[in-house]
């Protein structure tokens, strides 16, 4: 199944929670926001929320500096 | 209309770093009535290269004194409160409600928690911009109806992933983008004008010259702004700067020369970052290596164990307790709180 993941093309197993995909990825869950097409997946539904064919997933780490 | 709108608005800024500077420069210059800028740190000449409102001559200084002295000579009618204290659980809710909005040009996570919980329990907007490296990101937080910065990362990465600008760099000009963003952003809010990033986080992405962004909504589950929240007022132990280091000993910075009599000090400083200077004797392995390089070490020594800051560190005595050394202590504040205590020791 392909997904596209910050920007880049990627060849996923199938269908999978974010919670999946963030452990396939080596992805810590903290300090860290998902957004599936565009809208931020909300963290309690990391393990009901689906990855499709065909998603725009954007994995984004939560940065401090100032 | 819009100008006696601003002439009677208050803001705060929340640290006079490399978002402060460009976010208070128009701040001021648009003739906000009343602005509060909090920092209870000194200017340091690693900061110049992002920290533009302050120049050589201030080196030493507190930031939020500079800022004001120079933003009075931009404009001279408005109202300026430099405080020169640490933002902290026990003054944050009475500073914030001080002002109408609060904006976080903070660098550390705790700090960025303790705004936000701070805005919302009083009400106020939270003007949020961060950098890193090559990547910013804008939103605000905490106006009516909107979601906080607990709804998009409820938790803060763990610390050792987490270095800071002066750690891991910074653009200098992305800290001009995203501070001016920050102020024009709480302008907007101010003035009730435009689509402020309400519910919307925008990423700046510096290298590729990209702005996305992405949506998100108030989290019922939010600890802070849910259905059911858990946090209910600021309780200091809960914005300690590094989570748990439990029963790790700690030792301060002055007495580490006596410390070094009976024990080695393990520098688990990058390349990169050890430009600072080092101390006579030091086993030198960065945390990167560590533990390939664990074998080097004796479980029967003690060990002082040191970075810059004194994140990594803590990091690394955790992962060698783990390995099961025992003597070990960590320095904290890092060599950079050494090196303000030796003139012999040299800033880069």
């Amino acid at each position: 199944m392909k997904a596209t993941i910050n920007g880049r093309a990627h060849e996923l197993p199938g269908e999978l929670t974010v919670a999946a995909l963030l452990e396939l990825l080596g992805s810590p869950t903290s300090g860290v926001a998902v957004a599936r097409n565009d809208r931020v997946v909300r963290h309690s539904e990391y393990s009901s929320d689906v990855v499709r064919e065909g998603d725009r997933l954007e994995i984004i780490q939560a940065v401090a500096g100032g | 209309m819009g100008q006696e709108r601003l002439a009677s608005a208050r803001v705060l800024v929340i640290g006079a770093g490399g978002l402060g500077s460009p976010a208070l420069q128009y701040l001021a210059a648009a003739g906000v009535g009343r602005i509060g800028i909090v920092d209870d740190d000194a200017v340091d000449d690693t900061n110049l290269q992002r920290q533009t409102i302050f120049s050589t001559g201030d080196l030493g200084r507190n930031k939020a004194e500079v800022a004001v002295e120079r933003l009075r000579g931009l404009n001279p009618l408005v109202a300026y409160d430099p405080i020169a204290l640490r933002f902290a659980a026990d003054n944050a809710r009475e500073l914030v409600r001080l002002y109408d909005l609060a904006l976080d040009c903070t660098d550390r996570f705790s700090t960025r928690y303790l705004i936000n919980d701070a805005c919302v329990l009083e009400g106020r907007a939270d003007v949020y911009g961060s950098i890193f490296r090559f990547d910013g990101q804008v939103s605000v937080f905490g106006a009516a109806g909107g979601p906080c910065y607990r709804c998009l990362y409820p938790e803060a990465p763990p610390p050792e992933s987490t270095p800071t600008c002066a750690e891991g760099g910074v653009l200098g000009a992305l800290a001009g983008i995203v501070g001016a963003w920050q102020a024009s952003e709480a302008l907007k809010v101010l003035l009730g004008i435009g689509d402020p990033l309400i519910g919307r986080l925008a990423l700046v992405d510096s290298l590729l010259a990209r702005v996305r962004e992405v949506r998100f909504e108030r989290d019922r589950d939010c600890a802070l702004c849910g259905d059911h929240a858990a946090i209910v007022s600021i309780e200091r132990e809960a914005y300690e700067g590094t989570p748990p280091a439990t029963g790790v000993p700690e030792l301060d910075a002055e007495r580490l020369d006596d410390a070094l009599r009976e024990a080695i000090l393990l520098d688990v400083r990058e390349p990169h970052e050890a430009v600072l200077g080092s101390i006579d004797g030091a086993l030198r392995i960065p945390a990167s290596q560590l533990e390939a390089r664990m074998s080097e070490l004796d479980s029967a020594a003690r060990y002082v164990v040191a970075c810059r800051v004194g994140a990594k560190s803590l990091w690394a005595v955790r992962r060698l307790r783990e390995a099961g050394f025992t003597r070990l202590t960590h320095l904290r504040g890092g060599l950079l709180a050494y090196a303000a205590r030796h003139a012999e020791f040299e800033f880069f």
